[in-house]
């Protein structure tokens, strides 16, 4: 889905999920991993404060991945 | 004659311990077959026999894979075995995931021969299909019977050390070997006789397939942040309370267009998940944490980008068909782009 937006639309894509080998096969180009699969964008079990927390940090590492020239599939791991 | 010993690995589900709730469970093992190891135990025969199953929770070996696949080699060289059958893992993806990365490590590191089974689309055929042998299933557990028949019937010839045919022939994924052997006539007859065939549009088959990668060239980066438009889109199946366009818990065939406008932050009270492939309890407590409305809302307001769009996109992204998933993309690719969206953050679990 990640790879078909991409090409459809010509914009990027930034795909946020905690299986990364999964992500590198369907062919996302730019890739933050998430930090579980029931929540890869919190960390609910750590309590609100850090949850919010975590959400921000991996969605500005998500904004950063967006405005970086890339000319290969990405992981973005900071 | 010691029959050969054999090792099974299969995930919560299929140990009979429950699904999402319980796919966080730690590698353990049982020195007896357990769930399917059962049947494939009674289908190995007098030759070989099922000595032990190693049971890890889906989530658990997806988000520690290190610590996972290091605890289940463990658990399966304490059993010494002479084959490992992990599976059949179907069309689910962490498992097959799990199940072809322990077959592949175990083959590795013990020098024994593993065999697994999974539907063609599962990611688990890409990512290991060269290094065990897995075997062609259905796409879901009713291909249970057979999926087992074939893993065991595999397993033993691999045991017995007999002569492997074509994975065509065989029903497992190919590996990427190729075996040299004679034809009676040579290639360019072959390839004249191959030509013909598809001139005629008659069904041929090529001698040398190519492999198929799909990928897109990355997309020009967000030149300015502070003016661009930014959509979430999420195969978390986070959707408004009550399911209104009925989106399928698994295999889904259609996605949902949500207005979030005027939503800062997605709550139990509007929206929930309805994703049947992972435990819900956090997403229903919490819908950002799948799909982050608040702290976009905060950055939108804050100024680091410019403006999050009107709507979000979203499926459930289990079971469901590749080409659904890629249709998917197009339909939602193609909205945007008229929409003048400039960047889109895609959350999956």
């Amino acid at each position: 889905m990640a790879r078909e937006i991409e090409a459809a639309a010509g914009i990027p894509v930034v795909q946020i999920a905690t299986i990364v080998p999964i992500m590198l096969t369907v062919g996302a180009n730019r890739i933050v991993p998430g930090v579980a699969i029931p929540h890869p964008v919190g960390a609910p079990d750590k309590g609100e404060e850090v949850d919010k927390m975590v959400r921000r940090q991996l969605l500005e590492r998500a904004l950063k991945a967006i405005q970086t020239e890339i000319k290969e599939q990405t992981i973005f791991n900071k | 004659m010691v029959a050969y010993r054999v090792v099974c690995y299969i995930n919560q589900f299929f140990a009979g311990m429950g699904g999402e709730e319980a796919a966080h469970q730690e590698p353990f093992a049982k020195g007896e077959p357990i769930g399917p190891a059962a049947q494939i135990n009674s289908l190995l025969g007098e030759d070989a026999q099922v000595v032990g199953t190693v049971v890890c929770g889906d989530s658990y070996y997806g988000e520690n894979m290190e610590a996972a696949r290091e605890k289940c080699m463990e658990l399966i060289k304490s059993f010494s075995p002479d084959l490992l059958i992990a599976g059949p893992a179907f069309n689910a993806g962490r498992y097959g995931v799990a199940c072809g990365d322990i077959c592949a490590i175990t083959g590795e590191l013990l020098g024994i021969p593993t065999v697994t089974g999974m539907y063609c689309e599962n990611p688990g055929v890409e990512l290991y299909s060269t290094k065990t042998f897995i075997v062609k299933t259905a796409d879901s557990a009713r291909g249970m019977k057979e999926a087992l028949e074939n893993m065991a019937r595999l397993g033993l010839k691999l045991l017995k050390k007999q002569e492997m045919g074509p994975a065509e022939e065989e029903g497992y994924f190919h590996r990427g070997i190729r075996k040299n052997f004679f034809y009676e006539e040579n290639g360019a007859k072959r390839a004249v006789d191959m030509l013909l065939k598809k001139l005629k549009g008659e069904p041929f088959k090529t001698e040398y397939e190519m492999p198929v990668f799909k990928r897109v060239p990355p997309a020009k980066p967000v030149k300015d942040i502070r003016k661009a438009t930014i959509a979430l889109v999420s195969s978390g199946g986070i959707v408004p309370k009550g399911n209104p366009d009925k989106i399928r818990v698994s295999s889904a065939e259609s996605y949902g267009r949500y207005d979030i406008s005027g939503i800062d932050d997605l709550t139990p009270e509007i929206f929930e998940s309805i994703h049947g492939g992972y435990d819900r309890v956090w997403a229903n407590e919490d819908p950002d944490v799948v799909l982050p409305v608040d702290v976009m809302r905060q950055l939108e307001k804050e100024g680091v980008f410019g403006k999050l769009y009107d709507y979000v996109y979203t499926t459930t992204g289990t079971g469901t068909s590749v080409a659904n998933a890629e249709r998917f993309g197009e339909e939602i690719g193609e909205e945007l782009k008229k929409a003048g969206v400039d960047a889109v953050i895609l959350t999956s679990t």
